[in-house]
């Protein structure tokens, strides 16, 4: 299946855009999609710990499984305000 | 034209038109918090900051603090609005109304939406200062960590 990733703030610095298409094998989470872009981006590796995470603009759970389409965001830590 | 309680925008923010809008006759209290653009962070003069948002999730996480705070102190009216782009020193970043019938509910209420904003809300701050440029990373954004609401509940009540 082929899922969308929303890249923010550090880590759209880090891959060089914000939207990345990847293909992901059927029954991927969201925590696979991340270590994926880890493998392929290994700066991203220091927000393993920090990092949250939206599929179809809701928050999610890293262990939230997947749909073909899905849009995944990774959100590294906020400062809004 | 009626300003939407809760807004992401480009545009400069509008106080008075947030005021008016949780304004009503049985309402006696109205607190505002404005944030504004500083020029200097940790030593570094800062020259401006960019801010980012994935908007529609940001907009989500506006309105679920709204929510929550109207749990927390029912008939509490509130409006907030957060500006991205690039702003200058000086400039507001955020803007919150928040009315209720005594001074002590819309205080509280008041802090508790910035101390929210500061925790869940997916917007990023760029800061550009003299000799270079930092995103700035705050809370990890759990909307479920009942401990994080607490604190925050506990920070607009004290």
């Amino acid at each position: 299946m082929r899922v969308v990733i929303r890249l923010f703030a550090r880590l759209r610095d880090i891959a060089g855009s914000g939207d990345l298409v990847r293909d992901a094998p059927p029954g991927s989470t969201v925590a696979d999609v991340w270590r994926g872009l880890v493998a392929e981006f290994p700066e991203m590796a220091r927000y393993d710990s920090s990092i949250s995470s939206a599929v179809n603009e809701d928050y999610a759970k890293m262990t939230a499984a997947l749909s073909d389409g899905d849009e995944i965001a990774f959100l590294p830590p906020v400062s809004g305000g | 034209m009626t300003l939407p309680p809760v807004a992401v925008t480009h545009e400069k923010l509008d106080l008075e038109g947030l005021t008016d809008l949780v304004s009503d006759d049985g309402h006696g209290a109205v607190a505002t918090f404005i944030g504004v653009v500083r020029n200097s962070n940790l030593n570094r003069r800062v020259t401006h900051l960019e801010y980012e948002a994935y908007e529609p999730l940001a907009v989500k996480a506006l309105d679920q603090i709204c929510a929550e705070a109207g749990r927390e102190w029912p008939g509490v009216r509130l409006a907030v609005h957060h500006r991205i782009g690039h702003l200058a020193i000086g400039e507001a970043s955020i803007v919150i109304a928040a009315a209720s019938a005594h001074r002590a509910q819309a205080f509280a209420a008041c802090r508790y939406v910035i101390e929210r904003v500061k925790q869940i809300v997916p917007v990023w701050k760029h800061e550009f200062f003299e000799g270079g440029e930092v995103w700035v990373e705050g809370a990890t954004a759990d909307p479920a960590d009942e401990a994080a609401r607490l604190e925050a509940v506990r920070r607009a009540c004290a």
